[in-house]
Parts: structure tokens; sequence; C-alpha cells
């Protein structure tokens, strides 16, 4: 197939950036969209121009390193699926697409397609862990855990910190990601003796990123590949309430 | 390839006596660094995967002053992360016989006598610490209804030792790891340095003192000086460009370290993992690995008939080969991953394979969905499913999934002994990237258990021994600024060149000439073709190469060509490597050896030892050290 791919182009931090096109021929349906990007990235080299920057790793959707808008959607239109997770049998054939980078006032642009995520690293420094030290971890088998908050513990905990939630948020907001990560520990009896100081440090550092507010639009869940639920953020938010009354 | 054979490696530091006593007797005479001290320590650990987070956030919990690199954007998108099978441990909660001595005993087999004994029977020992901490830090383990753990078995193992988080334990351990690690960086012991690739080591005086990075958004070259170094970089299976390795998985730490001083053991060990996805054309870039936990329930089979064009449903039970079943009767489909490869590869080779090309076989569900029903199927495996439809557009509910051995995980690396000690003193080598645990061939589920034993537990306590002894003092200003000098010229000359090529292009001819020659099956001819060719491409590569963009930027060409540079003398060290050891044993199977059925021979009175290779501007110089088995007889292995 033959593509039309608009692509945000922005050498660095203090460039304005703007959309440059490119024609990329002969794209196979089984083509991967990041493989899709290496095909034209090896013609660009070629051709003396700057390759396309844009993060990848593992590219079997489970480092949360890539991440693009595509057409306007974070990740692409396809559910429940990392870029490098998209292939290209999900496009027809002659046309155009769009490719810009997470945009978000606490996610800077470092290059074209790169933008800077360390502002959820920061949010677990204030409190996304249990404190246990090495070595001094009770028997396993010691903390019975119910199958069912089992369950939901681990299906808020798949969240791959790929960023797309902020992305997708009209707001800006982390709360879907921070939300993913509370919920997570809260919902193990490992996480009680934390679990209120955790959402409120959580939350509060979230907000001082410069993250913004929940209004419950619900664009996050759309586009997160992981399917991390709604109801996280108002797990989140009970827990941050009481906190607070504390 | 020239190479000379140099003294024997006599002491690896494991104690003597019983096997159960060596690791709490290592412990015991490891000296104490006084808690005052610690904060005067500083310590360097590149990489944060398993190995390196556990590593970095245990120093860093002990008071040392850490500082901690790695390559992506967040130490939580480690490689590590990707591992979908699972860890084992010798819990033995399932009462069904296992122990650590049996966990032991199976690795050592498993690894097809090229393991150390002391070693591995340490890490059957910390691998039950290993899941309470995991557990104590809310990773979320599949769990039965009353509450407790739940366990599977994999590959290669009869009992049911295997902890899993749905097909995601590598991503929940990684995360346990990195929020130790971030916890410590909130504390102030850990400084975490994102986005740094490490491009040389520093040794002054013959210690490892420090690193030279290259900071990957502003380009920017700079020096980090330490009282150790930790190596915790990873894996080089990526040497063959298509592999189940994330991208950016390289060998250039451990090589810059190699060139440095740092013997490099067994490096012709490589893993290739029986069920991936096949290649399916010229632009793939990466090959995606479908957890050996189907195996459990898949069944692997070919068309009886050669070159059998009719679709899987149409074949009849009686004109399919259920090989693995077949030849190997007592393990069936779960055999070890070298054994189950090569069987897949064989059948391929007679023209019984499937798919485009030939080259792949079916795992087959349809009896499991008649068994358990498709929910149950769904449930277990769900997520595999879908990620293989994604990939290939085919529903494996309806048609068996296609899949062919890939390459997967690399035993060899970086010589250590007990301690975790490279041959440079103070530079510490932990998880893939160094050799010491599997032998020549990796079991299941214990790559994960090794990174972590050697991140939380082994290393936090021999570190301690060396860096009693600190603090080192000054490093040598001339060290460091060779060092760097080395680095930018490399960098410079990649720049340099602006040939008509680019690094990928490089990195795809040097990947298949080495699954070619150096894949799964190798002969004395083939090796030599390989060790021709290599140095004609690592030259065209510093003529013809292509970089563009320049060194102070985020310059993802100029990454990726420093890498491959890299695997090039890597892969030539590798066929020698392969065809010095004229024996077959794990995943290092030698044409020219093996037994009237085809299995792999193993020469013990010759190769019962790790080859640990020291570099040298005349050529490589080979170092043996002998591999002793008091407690597991050296046997044939067996899974008929
Ligand atoms: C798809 C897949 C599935 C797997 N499933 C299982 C499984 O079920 N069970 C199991 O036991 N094993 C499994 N494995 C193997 C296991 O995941 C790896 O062997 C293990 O995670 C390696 O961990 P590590 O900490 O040694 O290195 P890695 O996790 O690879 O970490 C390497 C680190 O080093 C850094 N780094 C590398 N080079 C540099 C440099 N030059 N400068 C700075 N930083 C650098 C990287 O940024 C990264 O942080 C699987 C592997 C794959 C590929
Ligand atoms: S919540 Fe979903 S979209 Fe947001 S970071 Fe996690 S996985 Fe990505
Ligand atoms: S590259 Fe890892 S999730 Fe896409």
């Amino acid at each position: 197939m033959n593509l039309t791919l608009r692509v945000w182009r922005q050498s660095g931090p203090s460039d304005k950036g703007r959309m440059v096109t490119y024609k990329v021929e002969d794209v196979s349906p089984d083509m991967s969209f990041l493989e899709m990007l290496d095909v034209l990235n090896e013609k660009l080299i070629l051709e003396g121009d700057d390759p396309i920057a844009f993060d990848h790793d593992c590219r079997e959707g489970i480092c949360g390193m890539c991440g693009m808008v595509i057409n306007g959607v974070a990740h692409g239109e396809q559910r429940a699926t990392t870029t490098c997770q998209l292939h290209m049998r999900h496009f027809e054939d002659g046309a155009e697409i769009t490719i810009e980078p997470w945009r978000a006032a606490p996610f800077p642009v470092v290059k074209d397609l790169v933008v800077d995520r360390s502002a959820f690293d920061r949010i677990i420094q204030a409190g996304g862990f249990v404190s246990v030290p090495a070595g001094s971890a009770p028997d396993a088998h010691s903390v019975p855990v119910r199958k069912e908050d089992a369950d939901s513990a681990f299906d808020a905990a798949t969240c791959i910190g790929c960023g797309a939630c902020v992305a997708a948020c009209p707001n800006g907001s982390a709360s879907l990601f921070t939300a993913a990560k509370i919920t997570h520990l809260s919902l193990l009896p490992q996480g009680q003796p934390e679990r209120l100081s955790r959402a409120k440090a959580m939350v509060d550092q979230m907000d001082a990123e410069g993250f913004g507010g929940c209004t419950n639009t619900g664009e996050c869940t759309a586009v997160c590949p992981k399917g991390i639920p709604l109801d996280t953020i108002a797990q989140m938010n009970s827990d941050y309430l009481k906190a607070n009354a504390k | 390839m020239k190479y000379t054979e140099g003294p024997e490696i006599r002491d690896t530091k494991a104690p003597e006596g019983p096997i159960e006593e060596r690791w709490e007797k290592r412990k015991f005479g490891a000296k104490l660094v006084n808690p005052a001290n610690k904060r005067k320590l500083n310590v360097i650990v590149v990489g944060t995967g398993l190995a390196g987070g556990s590593a970095a956030a245990t120093l860093g919990e002990l008071g040392y002053n850490v500082k901690s690199f790695c390559y992506q954007d967040s130490p939580r998108r480690a490689h590590s992360i990707a591992a979908q099978g699972g860890i084992n441990a010798a819990k033995n909660y399932r009462g069904d016989g296992d122990s650590i001595y049996r966990l032991f005993y199976d690795t050592v087999k498993g690894g097809d006598f090229r393991a150390r004994e002391s070693n591995v029977y340490r890490l059957a020992q910390v691998s039950v610490n290993i899941i309470d901490q995991a557990v104590a830090q809310g990773v979320p383990f599949a769990r039965e209804y009353g509450g407790l753990l739940d366990t599977r078995s994999f590959g290669g193992a009869q009992v049911s030792r295997t902890f899993y988080a749905r097909g995601q334990t590598g991503q929940q351990l990684l995360l346990g790891a990195y929020q130790a690690l971030e916890r410590q960086v909130a504390a102030g012991t850990v400084e975490m340095h994102t986005r740094h690739e490490m491009l040389d080591l520093i040794v002054s005086d013959g210690r490892a003192r420090g690193v030279i990075v290259r900071d990957m958004v502003t380009g920017e070259i700079e020096r980090h000086l330490a009282d150790a170094v930790v190596l915790a970089t990873g894996g080089y299976g990526n040497v063959f460009f298509l592999s189940t390795n994330a991208k950016g998985c390289n060998t250039t730490a451990i090589w810059r370290a190699h060139e440095r001083g740092a013997y490099f053991a067994n490096p012709c060990y490589t893993q290739i993992h029986p069920t991936c996805i096949p290649v399916s054309g010229e632009y793939q870039s990466k090959l995606t690995l479908m957890s050996e936990s189907l195996r459990n329930d898949g069944r692997v089979w070919v068309p009886l008939r050669k070159n059998d064009e009719r679709a899987p449903g149409d074949i009849p039970e009686d004109e399919r080969d259920y090989y693995l079943e077949r030849i190997y009767p007592s393990f069936g489909n779960l055999v070890p991953r070298d054994i189950a490869s090569r069987a897949a590869k064989n059948v391929c080779d007679e023209g019984r394979g499937v798919g485009p090309g030939g080259l792949g076989v079916y795992l087959d569900f349809r009896d499991a969905i008649n068994r358990l029903g498709r929910d149950a199927v769904e449930k277990k495996y769900g997520n595999l499913f879908e990620m293989y439809e994604r990939i290939t557009g085919e529903n494996p509910y309806d048609v068996p999934m296609r899949i062919y051995p890939a390459v997967h995980y690399t035993m060899g690396g970086l010589w250590v002994d007990y301690d975790l000690q490279s041959t440079i003193p103070g530079l510490f080598v932990i998880g893939e990237a160094n050799f010491s645990d599997h032998g020549a061939n990796r079991l299941g589920a214990s790559a994960l258990m090794q990174g972590l034993a050697d991140g939380y537990f082994v290393l936090p306590t021999t570190i301690g021994d060396y860096l009693a002894n600190g603090p080192y003092g000054d490093v040598d200003e001339e060290a460091v600024a060779e060092a760097e000098i080395k680095v930018r010229n490399k960098i410079d000359r990649l720049l340099s060149v602006n040939g008509t090529r680019t690094p990928d292009s490089f990195h795809r001819e040097l990947g298949k000439l080495m699954w070619d020659y150096c894949g799964m099956e190798r002969t004395e001819e083939s090796l030599r073709k390989a060790l021709e060719r290599i140095p004609e491409l690592r030259e065209e590569f510093w003529q013809n190469v292509k970089v563009s963009g320049t060194a102070e930027e985020l310059n993802q060409v100029l990454e990726k060509a420093g890498r491959v540079a890299d695997f090039f003398d890597l892969a030539e060290l590798m066929c020698l490597d392969a065809l010095v050891r004229t024996e077959s044993c794990g995943g290092h199977f030698r044409a020219e050896s093996q037994d009237a059925d085809g299995e792999a021979l193993r020469d013990d009175e010759n190769f019962a030892h790790v080859s640990a290779w020291e570099h040298s501007t005349d050529g490589p110089v080979l170092h043996k050290e002998a591999l002793e088995y008091e407690y597991v007889k050296m046997t044939q292995r067996s899974y008929k």
C-alpha cells in the first residue's frame, strides 16, 4: 500500500515545530506502525535527511515507551492497542495519516515525537511503593489475598506508564495513571499501612507537576492500551479525601 | 582468527564444604561495612532491569551512595518488563516433591552440565526469598481462591514451581523493583540518570572506578566516578538482529568492559526459544515470543507428508505428526527449549514446515479447547492469543498458531566469580550480562530468578566485602581522559564516514549471517565462513556506513551505529568460541557432534569447562575454568 504521512517535526525543545509531509510506498499490511516508520527513516537517512525520532523499545506492547498521536487519537484508533502493536492492515491504501507527539505541558517535546515523561517517575517517587527493605519479608503465604482482590489489583497494575491518558485528556490530567498505581496497592493487604499517605502524596505530586484536574470526560480510558477502568479514579479520589480529612 | 591459550582459572572464590553451607559460609566470611562509612562509598549501577533495579534499590537502602543509569526514558521500561511466563522458586507450596535440591538438580542438568554447582545451588536457595520479597512489595502474583499463591509448571520441569502474574510476570516483578528504586531516589540514596548510555569503563590502578556515558538528549559526554561499578545491562541476543529482545538491547557496556580487561565467558551459548511467531517479511524489526506456558496445553505438530499444502483443519489425525510427543514420550510438548527448538528445525528442514517459506510448525489448542472449554483456555491464555492475532491477523481459537524458534537469551556474558566480580577488581556483573548460572542452556522462568537473586540478595552481600576496603582514593586523571577521548573518537569516526548504507542494513546483514552460520546449528565450515565474512562486513561498515545528524543532539542513528559496531566485534568472538568448542551442549549444537538419534553429543572429557576469553591486541586469549560436578552426576541429558 501507499500512504501519505503528515508528521510533526521539531528539532528540539526550543524549536517551534511544524508538520512535514512524506510519501511512503510499498507498505506491507503485515508491518507494524513502527516498522512502517522504520522504512521511511531508512530512506530519509540515505537521502541525508534527519530521520523521525520516536521512542520505542520492546515493540510488544509492554514497556510503555512508544506512543504517538495518530489521526488525532493517542496510539491510534484501534482500541486497547499500543502504537507498536498497531498494524498497517488497519489502514486503507492511499490513506493520509497524521502523526504527532503526546501534547501536554508536563510532557515537553524532546525531539519530533519523543517527549519527556519523567513526571511519571516523580509521581511514583512521591509514594508509589510499599516500604519494604530487601531481605526482611515474611513468607509469602503468611498473608493470603482474596483472589478477587488479587485479580483487581492486577488489572490496575497492568498500566504501562505510556502517558496516552494524559495526551488524550482535554485537561492534560494524569489521573488515570496515578489512580491505576494507587488502586493496585490499595487493593492489597501489603499496601494498607501507607494507603492514605500514599494517595495524598501522589495526587499532590501530580498537581505539582502541572497535570490538570479530572472532569470525568473518560477520554483517558478510551485510549488506554491496557483498559485501565475509570473507577480507579473514583478509588483514588476517595482515598485522597479520606487522607485529607484525617 | 588466531587465538592463544592462557593459564587456567583456578579460583572462583566459592567456599568449600557441603554445598548447602557454602553461601552461609561466604556471607559470614564477607567483611561488613560500618554504616557510617557506607554514605562515603559510591557505587555505579548501569542498567535498571530486574538485576540492576533490584541491586540499586538494595544498595541504596543499605546506605551506599548509588548512581543508576539506563538508556530508556524511565527505569521501569528495561527489557525485563517483557518477560511473560514466570519465575521459579523452590517453595514446594504444592507439596509435589519440589525442594531446593530438586531445583538445583534440574537447573544443573537443564544447563547441560556447563553451569557451576555452587552458584546454582545458591540460586535455588535464594529463590525462596525472592517470592517473599516480591509479594511484600505488592507484586500481584496469581492466586488460588483460598488466597494463596498459584503456581504452574513450565518448560523442562515436572513440578509446579513457577510463580506468575498472568502473562506479564516480568512487568510486575520489574515494577516492584522499580518502585523500590524510586523509593530510594526519593530518599536521596540513589541518583537516577535516564536516557544515558554507558560507552566506556574507567579503570584506574587496575580497578573499575567509573564510567563514561553519553547524555542521549544533549549528546554531552560525562564522566562518573565511584568505588565500584556494577553492570546489569542485559543480554546481547540482538547481535542476530531478529530476536525476542527489545530493540535497544545491546552489548556495548559489557563489550567495552571486555576491551578493558574483563573476560568474556561462553559467548557462543545462545538460547533459541521454540515458540515465537515466525518471520513474515524483510522489513521485520523483531520477533515476538509466545509464552512457553502455551506448551502446557497446546500440542505441537506438522503434517506427516512433505509440502502438504492443505489447511490445518483438513489434515486428518493420522496424517499429523505430533513429533515432540512421538520422540520424547515422557516430556512430550514440555521438553526444554534447546530440544524443542532443534526438533522444529529438523521437521522444517525435512520439508514438513508450515506457513510461508515452510518455516513454522503448528501449536494447536483444538484438543485443549475440547477438553477444557473455550472459556477456560481464554482465561489462561487470552492475552497471548490476542497478541498473536494482532500480529498475524489469524485467530488461534479457530486455526492453530504457527510458531518457529527465535533467538531469545544469551547464556554467555562477562565472566564472574562466586562473588559476581569480573576479572577487573571492583567491576561486578549481574543478571543476563554475566555468564554464571545457566550453563549451555537456560530453563524457562530461571532468568528472572537469577536477575533478582543477584540484585536483591547476592551482590549486596558480596560487594560489601569489596567496599569494606574502600573508599579507594583518587582516580587517575589520565585514565579518565583516555577513556573519554576514546569515546569521542569513536563517535567522530562514525559521523565522518558518510557512506551509503544505514546502520540497520549492516545490522540486518550481520544478524542473518549469525543466524545462518552460528545459529541453531553450527558446523566447522559455517563458523569458518562467518569468521571470514564478519571482518569483511565490519570493514565495509567502517568505510560505508551513513550516520546522519550530529553528536550534540538526540540522535538515534548514532546510537544504533555505535551498538552495531560493537556487535561486529562480539559476533566474531562468538563464532570463534563456537568453533573451538567441538562438542554439542545445550544451545550450542555442533552438527559434527551428535549421536545416532541426532541428539546433541557432549564431550565431557574435553569440554567440561567455561571458556573465558581475554581481550588482547594480539588476538583473544582463552582461559579455561574447569567445571566439577560433586553432587549432580554428569549424565547425558535425556527427555525420552
Ligand atoms: C519476550 C521475553 C520473555 C521472557 N520471559 C521470561 C520468563 O517468563 N521467565 C524468565 O525467567 N525469563 C524470561 N525472559 C528473560 C528475562 O526477561 C531476561 O533475561 C531478564 O529480564 C534480563 O534482566 P536483566 O536485568 O539482566 O537485563 P535487562 O532487563 O535487559 O536490563 C538491561 C538494562 O540495562 C540498560 N542498559 C543496557 N545497555 C546499557 C548501556 N550501554 N548504558 C546504559 N544502560 C544500558 C537498559 O537500559 C536496561 O535498564 C524473557 C525474555 C524475553 C525477551
Ligand atoms: S493508564 Fe493507560 S494510558 Fe495511562 S499511562 Fe497507564 S497504560 Fe498508559
Ligand atoms: S515499544 Fe514497548 S510498548 Fe510499544
